[in-house]
């Protein structure tokens, strides 16, 4: 009989191997999706891991992994705070719809002024919106005691119709020969967030990379980090050592909602470049995926961004080169979520078999 | 403006029909959230329904196979989300996330062939002199067998929860799985079962927006219905009939705009749109006065030697 | 920038193969915006697709990618083709204009052509359908059809495109009926079956006896057919699978004679830049064959609408024709300007209600 027991202390080795062992499992299921679909296999699985980094043309991909990782990076950070201390903020989504509404608002009330505190302010205004969109979950939660997971949840979809209103209507751009979607950013240079687009630079992979190291310092260094670690692992511990829950939750919804409002303005003003009505691509909560897969350590996240950009940029080089169709590439980033949620197990139980011990 | 044009009868009567995915997909994780789990891949379980329903529909040419197969399809993906989060102690809204990516691709796949070609009709239930009364007789008696099916898996679900033994059991798991494995049920199991009747709810949603309410397959074609699902579960706080009252408030903002639209009263619809969320949030807020409204192990995992 | 001209020599060197192995295939590349599955916007790009490769055999490679979003997305899928040799790159759907016009400023030795855009470039093209010719022959038949004298229209955005449409419709329907009425709905969305549907169910509760639809799925079709006596006109594809009742007709998105000559173009070297916006005339707009359900004058008022609008002898949006406000906009025997109808924003007289903000 196979049984489970949890580890005394989750194992470091485990939790290096697993991702390992579950992207060759993916690469293994995948495979035979892709045989199944009548195509080689092997070219499959390469052009997808493979092609993006040292392809022939690695020069624009590895670049292009950076604007489709970045976000991801950026957003799963913020949440996985919350995710430590069992606050959780799933509508990041929305809260990265609102910073992107309310920093590109800035901006276009600003058109055509050049001056340099048009960025900065909009920088400021997307981390307002996210941070805004995001208090509401939590101040409901702080103040009735409201399921957090449910209310942010809701208000994605708020967004979603206000993003809608706001491209038909009062963002609309007046040149735009009456298409919905605002004015492009990317040719308003004093509001753009690219520093150099050829490498694939714009200030969102800056604030990432920089979130990296706040959240790895902040968990390991600081009081509020051991406060979040202390909540999540052992609540009732964390309340006699004084911390706050109601604060702990402010300043967990309050960061990943800033986090994601700030992912979206870099989104708007740089890459993406405009308000539209299918503005937001589920960064939100892909985001999600990428914190648990990342274990909700910094590191592990910055590692789990960058794969799952690959597998997005590596599925449509697959789709275009192997002629996929691009639900096959679907299938296979499930498959490979799957293998890495499923495999994580390892980490924290260690499997025995035999009969049980008796205690 | 003419709101005379508006027929209260007929859109009482199409609301239900647009209410009717809505339940199916609630209820069944109405129950799955009474059992302590929290699966948000309610989305990805009703396009796989959606394409396994038709696909059977069309091959057997019987829309009832179809609903069969449905169900099965959307229990058969729920049970990966099972077993990733209740064997392997996976994150359960990670898995939901991931299952509903996996479903909206799968049925993808599955559906190449499908696309263009029209179901075989499901007959409408037509009672003689009941479907001919006026008011009452287009409103509940004029519907296709489904939507009563729909009805009766409220009313079941209703009746289980409240009064059998089955009911007990699965609230005292979702309340406290520690208790309850202490008092000997098999936590686990009981998971199971809860996530595939959920499933099995899903797929039948699904089905019946490919066969009965566009009914074609196209890719994609459940455009979010999952996910108003998930949000109904909440508005209704966790009670059978209360989903049924928010799938027709939640279905009936749509039809009632659209009306009012063709009325030719001019509204910002993207607001209408917004105010089901509202409304439910509101009722969270209220909710939360009263703890003892959602399962208290939603969302946690549970591991026996814990 | 030294990446820029990393990649122009990148894509120099494809050239340069190119012209060195003379029976080396042109590639040619489609951005989708949807699944080729969706039964409409993108499936009927997809046929296009395969007609060019019906056409010309191994003298093309085609290569296409599916459901990319609009935005950063778009703009690597098109480089990504452009990297790998493509030769002529269609992208199409309106969000991939700035994305094409970004990529073809790197690439001048790669054509491209942007659908329903109107931004051009040396190497880019835009094309687009004169979809509201179509919208006229629907118009006729269900101006002479319609019992209730209730219309019915499914919107999907406010946008110059659907707006052209409805008008289109709604004059040559009042040509034939002067007592006719439109009710339009607007459903926010270019597919969503279930939301699709239901509009279609309110249309003929509403006494709406015939339904028009600018959304792409059939799910309006399948309701009108539900509730009898109701008829309905095929978009984007023919949906002929409605016929002969509820659909009587379809306008059909027919890209592939325009695929074919572009392709042909870039083969013999002749391609040009430019603005293409073809309709009845030039195939690009189908009309679907009209059923025997239509009465036999009907159908032959029809046919001679559509053969005067394809040999160019009567324009669509013929003066006089007023706005909705009751201002003049086009005097008589005056015709409406290619301009005007790109950016039409504006209902004509007799249109009820206001277009959403």
């Amino acid at each position: 009989m196979i049984r489970l027991e949890k580890r005394p202390q989750p194992s470091r080795a485990w939790s290096l191997a697993t991702p390992l062992i579950a992207v060759l499992a993916t690469m293994i299921a995948g495979g035979l999706l892709f045989a199944l679909l009548g195509k080689d296999p092997v070219e499959a699985i390469r052009t997808i891991f493979w092609e993006p980094l040292f392809g022939e043309f690695s020069f624009y991909y590895r670049p292009q992994l950076l604007v489709k990782g970045a976000p991801l990076v950026l957003i799963a950070i913020g949440l996985s705070l919350g995710f430590k201390a069992g606050i959780w903020n799933i509508g990041a989504e929305g809260q990265y719809i609102m910073g992107a509404l309310v920093g590109a608002g800035i901006g276009l009330a600003f058109y055509p002024l050049e001056a340099w505190y048009v960025f900065p302010l909009m920088v400021i205004g997307g981390a307002f919106g996210g941070w805004l969109w995001a208090m509401i979950p939590a101040y409901l939660k702080t103040r009735f005691g409201t399921n957090e997971i449910l209310v942010s949840l809701m208000l994605v979809y708020v967004a979603e119709q206000f993003l809608a209103s706001m491209s038909l209507g009062l963002m609309r751009n007046p040149e735009g020969h009456g298409f919905p979607g605002s004015r492009n950013f990317n040719s308003y240079e004093g509001a753009s967030s690219w520093i150099n687009e050829n490498a694939g630079m714009h200030w969102g992979v800056v604030a990432a990379l920089i979130a990296v190291i706040f959240a790895y310092v902040l968990l390991n260094r600081h009081m509020v980090g051991y406060h979040i670690r202390l909540t999540g692992e052992a609540p009732r511990a964390a309340k006699f050592a004084g911390v706050n829950p109601a604060r702990l939750i402010l300043f967990c919804l309050g960061t990943s909602g800033m986090l994601a409002g700030l992912a979206g303005l870099f989104e708007v003003s740089g890459p993406s470049g405009q308000v539209s009505i299918d503005f937001n691509v589920g960064y939100g909560f892909t985001a999600i995926i990428v914190a648990f897969l990342g274990r909700l350590h910094p590191v592990g996240i910055l590692l789990a961004g960058g794969l799952m950009a690959l597998t997005y940029i590596g599925g449509d080089i697959a789709q275009s080169n192997l002629q996929l169709p691009s639900a096959a590439i679907q299938v296979f980033q499930g498959m490979l979520l799957f293998f890495l949620l499923a495999f994580d197990l390892l980490t924290n139980f260690r499997i025995s078999l035999g009969k049980p011990e008796v205690a | 403006m003419d709101l005379s044009a508006i027929n209260p009868i007929l859109l009482v009567a199409s609301l239900m029909v647009a209410a009717t995915p809505l339940l199916f997909a609630a209820i069944g994780e109405l129950v799955v959230e009474k059992s302590g789990v929290l699966n948000l891949g309610v989305e990805g379980m009703m396009i796989i329904g959606a394409v396994a329903g038709f696909a059977t529909a069309v091959e057997s040419g019987s829309p009832m196979l179809g609903f069969v197969a449905a169900a099965g399809a959307g229990a058969g993906l729920s049970v990966l989300f099972a077993v990733l989060t209740q064997y392997a102690q996976a994150n359960q809204v990670a898995s939901g996330l991931s299952l509903t990516l996996f479903g909206l691709g799968l049925s993808a796949l599955m559906g190449q062939s499908y696309v263009g070609i029209k179901p075989p009709q499901m007959q409408k239930l037509d009672i003689p002199v009941l479907s001919d009364l006026p008011v009452v007789g287009p409103i509940l008696f004029g519907h296709d067998l489904m939507l009563y099916v729909a009805l009766g898996v409220i009313t079941a679900v209703w009746a289980v929860i409240k009064f059998s033994r089955i009911g007990l059991v699965l609230r005292a798991v979702g309340e406290n799985h520690d208790a309850a494995h202490a008092l000997g049920y098999k936590v686990v199991r009981i998971r199971i079962m809860a996530i595939m009747f959920g499933g099995a709810c899903a797929g039948l949603g699904g089905a019946y927006i490919s066969l009965i309410r566009v009914p074609q397959w196209t890719e994609g074609m459940t455009a979010g219905i999952g996910w108003i699902a998930l949000a109904l579960v909440v508005f209704a706080s966790w009670k059978p009939w209360r989903v049924l009252l928010g799938a027709y408030l939640f279905g009936g903002v749509t039809v009632v705009q659209l009306n009012l639209q063709a009325a030719g009263v001019a509204i910002p619809v993207e607001y209408l749109a917004m105010s089901p969320y509202l409304i439910t949030i509101l009722v969270l807020v209220i909710l939360s006065a009263d703890k003892s409204s959602a399962p208290a192990a939603l969302g946690r995992n549970f591991h026996a030697a814990r | 920038m030294k990446l820029t001209n990393l990649m122009t020599s990148a894509a120099m060197a494809f050239g340069l193969a190119t012209a060195a192995l003379a029976d080396d295939p042109t590639k040619v590349g489609f951005v989708y915006v949807g699944p080729v599955g969706d039964g409409g916007w993108t499936y009927e790009h997809d046929q296009g697709r395969k007609a060019v490769v019906a056409e010309f055999g191994d003298k093309v490679e085609t290569v296409y990618v599916e459901n990319v979003a609009e935005g950063p997305d778009a703009e690597r899928v098109i480089t990504q083709m452009a990297l790998q040799g493509a030769d002529l790159i269609f992208t199409t759907s309106f969000g991939y204009m700035d994305p094409t016009i970004n990529v073809a400023a790197k690439f001048p030795n790669v054509r491209f052509e942007h659908a329903t855009g109107y931004k051009q470039a040396d190497n880019v093209a835009t094309y687009s359908a004169r979809f509201y010719e179509g919208r006229a022959v629907q118009g006729t038949i269900a101006g002479n059809m319609t019992k209730s004298n209730i219309v019915g229209y499914i919107g999907s955005y406010p946008i110059p495109e659907v707006i052209r449409g409805i008008n289109s419709a709604y004059i040559h329907a009042k040509k034939v009926n002067p007592d006719v009425e439109f009710k339009i709905v607007w459903a926010f969305t270019w597919f969503d079956p279930a939301k699709e549907a239901d509009a279609a169910k309110v249309l003929i509760e509403q006494g709406a006896d015939v339904i028009l639809q600018h959304t792409d799925s059939t799910a309006p079709q399948a309701a009108a057919q539900a509730a009898g006596n109701v008829i309905t006109f095929g978009q984007a594809s023919d949906m002929a699978e409605y016929g002969p009742l509820p659909r009587v007709s379809s306008i059909i998105d027919d890209w592939a004679p325009y695929y074919i000559a572009r392709t042909q173009a870039v083969m013999d070297g002749t391609w040009a830049s430019g603005n293409t916006w073809d309709g009845i005339g030039a195939g690009m707009v189908g009309i679907g064959e009209i059923s025997d359900s239509v009465p036999a004058d009907v159908k032959e008022a029809a046919l001679a609408m559509k053969a005067a609008l394809a040999d160019g002898s009567y324009h669509a949006f013929t003066g006089p024709i007023n706005k909705q406000d009751g201002s003049a906009w086009l005097a008589e025997g005056e015709v409406a300007d290619d301009g005007t109808l790109a950016g039409m924003s504006f209902y004509v007289e007799g249109i009820e209600g206001d277009i959403p903000q």
